[in-house]
Order: structure tokens, then sequence, then C-alpha cells
């Protein structure tokens, strides 16, 4: 669907697929993980069927997040390289949060905290694979020490990456005209120019 | 309310009291190692009374059969041959659940109401609440709990719960022909392997004392064991066992640290929404944006 001629494709129809893939079995992951973490959570579990269930299709889901994400990984992990003007753009995050963003060096296509939240992520996706394979009880029946190192690493860094994306949401919704990105794959010109101006002159060559 | 034995004092994934205004003698089974004879009717009796049959195993030339506890197998005798002070002794431990006074199954159990603890100090599993997570045994510190390869549900002794309630003994200290096994209130328990401790210290076993693990809150189900200060003599029962560090964190203070900072970071997120605004294209940057395309 075409909306403005003039409007720049940031995404491809694969690449929103692809998000949307790690998206939803990330949703899923982290209701059901919640709720087998907190009895504050357990509630959650209905929406799976029953805690059965929902301790049933965890782990699946999670091995599809981690299939779903290696693929944004290679497909991204070049684009998300950290510069000096990144690490730059870094030590101005403050300004940025606080609502100023006319002293923010110029950013590629992605900035600097998008960048650093990629390779968390990334982290982040690993460990809990690793983790969550160890507590798979109906194929795996590692040593108890093995299995209790990886519960703790597993509640720990879960909670820390659903903080993570958090973040990551609350970033698409506070800078206007982002999420329409992640729907249909464009964007337009004055929001790439103020946001991502070198990506800009890149792509517009101005 | 249940029966009156079997008030429930502590129930897993639960953040509230469990009704507890009502106190109940605790109560204890007391496996005197000393005077088993290994015979395994208790494991015979266990099998009848809790109508499960184990599949069939294969012998593996020593006594042990089954080599494990399984769902099927809520106890099982385990035989050491162990050489102290240049002569053989064969020391048969009864293995199965404990019944800790602070149980790490129920404390890791994430299913409300899976486990439970009677007044009495029972720890029970109520498999129908079960999910197969398998964390109680994570959670156990003398490896008991087994999820069963039928239906995916954990189980281990119940220390006869049904029984108990209504006033009877285990089926196997009902069943122990030596007088092995005793069952009564811990109290009692604790007086009788009192008179057991002197008799042995008497015969010649100075380490000669009682198991009942202070780092676990003590235990519903307790030793006489010859060599007290070495229970890992005895197919390594452990000496000091105690819910591992591990399991307090991910079950303690990680719970409502990790709950609190997600909430926080959210709220973060809604506050600063509504004191800094959206971040928007900004008017200028339109109109250059404008400018540059008419050149």
């Amino acid at each position: 669907m075409i909306r403005d001629p003039k409007d720049l494709q940031r995404y491809t129809a694969s690449e929103r697929a692809n998000h949307w893939a790690v998206g939803m079995s990330f949703i899923l992951l982290a209701l059901s993980g919640l709720a087998l973490f907190h009895p504050l959570f357990w509630p959650l579990a209905n929406l799976f069927g029953g805690g059965t269930w929902m301790r049933i299709l965890h782990p699946y889901l999670g091995v599809l997040m981690a299939l779903s994400f290696l693929i944004i990984f290679l497909r991204f992990k070049t684009l998300n390289a950290m510069t000096a003007t990144d690490w730059q753009w870094v030590d101005r995050v403050k300004e940025m949060v606080n609502g100023d963003d006319h002293n923010m060096p110029e950013q590629g296509k992605y900035n600097g905290g998008q960048k650093l939240l990629f390779w968390a992520l990334s982290v982040c996706v690993l460990l809990l694979f690793v983790s969550g394979v160890m507590l798979w009880r109906a194929y795996f029946d590692l040593p108890v020490g093995m299995v209790r190192l990886g519960a703790v690493i597993h509640a720990a860094i879960a909670a820390f990456m659903i903080g993570l994306i958090t973040v990551h949401v609350y970033a698409a919704i506070w800078v206007k005209g982002t999420i329409r990105a992640m729907w249909y794959g464009s964007v337009t010109r004055a929001w790439a120019r103020q946001h991502h101006r070198g990506w800009y002159r890149q792509i517009t060559g101005k | 309310m249940a029966l009156q034995s079997l008030d429930i004092a502590r129930r897993s994934a639960t953040t509230t009291d469990s009704p507890s205004v009502r106190r109940t003698t605790e109560v204890a089974k007391l496996i005197d190692v000393s005077t088993c004879i290994g015979c395994k009717a208790c494991q015979a009796a266990c099998m009848e009374w809790n109508d499960i049959r184990d599949e069939v195993g294969s012998n593996s030339g020593v006594y042990d059969n089954p080599r494990d506890l399984s769902a099927e197998s809520w106890t099982v005798m385990r035989y050491a041959e162990v050489e102290e002070a240049g002569k053989l002794e064969w020391l048969i431990r009864k293995d199965g659940c404990m019944h800790c006074a602070d149980p790490g199954c129920l404390k890791a159990c994430p299913a409300p109401g899976a486990i439970v603890q009677y007044a009495n100090g029972i720890v029970d599993f109520h498999e129908e609440n079960c999910i197969g997570c398998g964390y109680c045994i994570t959670g156990c510190p003398f490896n008991v709990p087994r999820l069963s390869k039928k239906d995916g549900k954990a189980y281990k002794c119940t220390l006869c719960s049904d029984r108990v309630a209504v006033g009877q003994a285990p089926a196997c200290v009902k069943a122990c022909p030596t007088g092995a096994l005793q069952f009564g209130s811990k109290e009692q328990m604790k007086d009788y392997a009192e008179h057991r401790i002197g008799d042995l210290k008497e015969r010649g076993f100075a380490n000669a004392g009682l198991y009942d693990p202070p780092g676990v809150g003590g235990t519903h189900v307790m030793y006489v064991l010859h060599h007290a200060d070495r229970p890992s003599l005895y197919n390594n029962l452990p000496d000091d066992p105690s819910i591992s560090p591990m399991v307090a964190l991910w079950k303690g203070v990680a719970k409502p640290l990790a709950t609190a900072t997600m909430a926080l970071v959210g709220l973060a997120g809604l506050f600063h929404y509504v004191m800094k605004g959206p971040n928007e294209v900004s008017t200028e940057t339109e109109k250059e944006v404008e400018k540059e395309e008419s050149v």
C-alpha cells in the first residue's frame, strides 16, 4: 500500500513479518514466563488454556523466538555496529530524554541507543535460550546444580529483557511517526530528517 | 477446611496466609537404620497401599531394586557396603521424601496449591494442580520428587497422608517386621530415638545420633544413624542439607525485586510521556523538508 509516494521505505515486508514473529513470541513468552515466575501473575496461565498447557507451550515458543531473533540478528547486525558518533549520542541521551534533541549528533539508520538495545537483546536471547534448554525437563535431564543456576539466570535475564522491551516499545510510542514503520514499513521524510538525518541523506541524497 | 488432621499450613505459589487458627500435633516417622534388615516390606506395603506398580526392572548386581525412586516407587532401600575400623558394615537406608519443615519443593513450585504442607508437617503433592514443570525437583535438597513419564506430573511419598488423617500409621511403618520404622508425634519420635541412640552408644557406636537436619528446619522423617557424624556414608544422605542458595535467590528476593523493577520501568514510561510529552517531528523540520523537495 502506497500512502504518500514521497515516504521513505524503512523496512521490507519480510523484515516486518520477521519482527512480528519475534514480537508475538516474546509477548506470549513474557506472559507465560511471568505466570511461572510469581503467583501475582498466575491468572495469565488461563490465556494458555491452564498451567499445564502453558508449561508445555512456553519452551516451544522460546525456540520460535530464538530462531526468528537469530534471523533478525543476522539481517541487522552490520547496521548496528557502534561508531564514535553513536557513543556521543549515548553520552547526550539525557538531553534527548528531557525532550530536547537539537544538540543530538546526526544519526544513521539507527541511533546509539537503538544499537545498544540491539546488542543487549541479542545477549539476552542467547542466555535465555541456553538457560531455558537447561530447564526443559520434557527433553533434558541435567544435573540439579546446573538446573538451579539455569533457573536463576533465566528469571533474572527475562525480567531484564522485559524491562528492555518496555523501553523499546515506549520509545516507539514516544517518538511519533515511528510505529507505522513497524506496521507498513514507511516513514515520512520529515521523520527521517529529524531522527535519522544520516540515513535521510543517504536515501534521498540531500 | 479439610479433615482436621489435614489442615493446610502452607500452600505453593500462594502469597497470603493459609488458615492457621487451629494447631495440630506435628507427626514424624522415625527410621532406625540400625535395626533395619533390608527386607523391603516397606517398599511392598507402599506399592500396595498407594496402588502403584513400577515397571519390573532388571537385576543390576546389587540389592537395590528398583535402582532409584520413580513416579511409581515412592520409597526404595539403598544398600551401602562401608568399611569402618577394619570391619565391613552394611548400611541400609530407606530413602524417600523427608517431609522437611522448610520444603524446597514447595518453595520452588509455581502452581498454586500443587504442593501443600499440612499443619501436622506432612508435605503433600496435589497432582491435580501440578503442571509438570519439575521445579520441585530443582528445589528439593534430597533429590526425591520424580516426574511421571505417563502423565507428566510429579510424584513422591505422601507419608500416607490419607492414613494419617484417620489416625493410622503410614503403610510402610505398619509393615516393618523389626520395628525399625516408628510413627507418632515428632516429640515422641525424638524421645524414642534418644533411647535407641543411648543403646547404640553403649554398644560402641560413639557417634550414633539423630538425623533431623536443621538446615531445612528439621524433617518429619528422621533417621537414627550409627554414624550420625557422617550421614553421607548412607548412600550420600546429605551431611547438612538446606535449600540451595540459588533456589532461595530465585524464589526469594528475586521475585519482588524483579516485579517491582518491571513495574517501575512501565510507570517511568507513562510518567515520562505525561510530563515531557511526545517527541513529534517539529514544524521546522517539516518546512525544511518541503523546501528541499521543492528545489
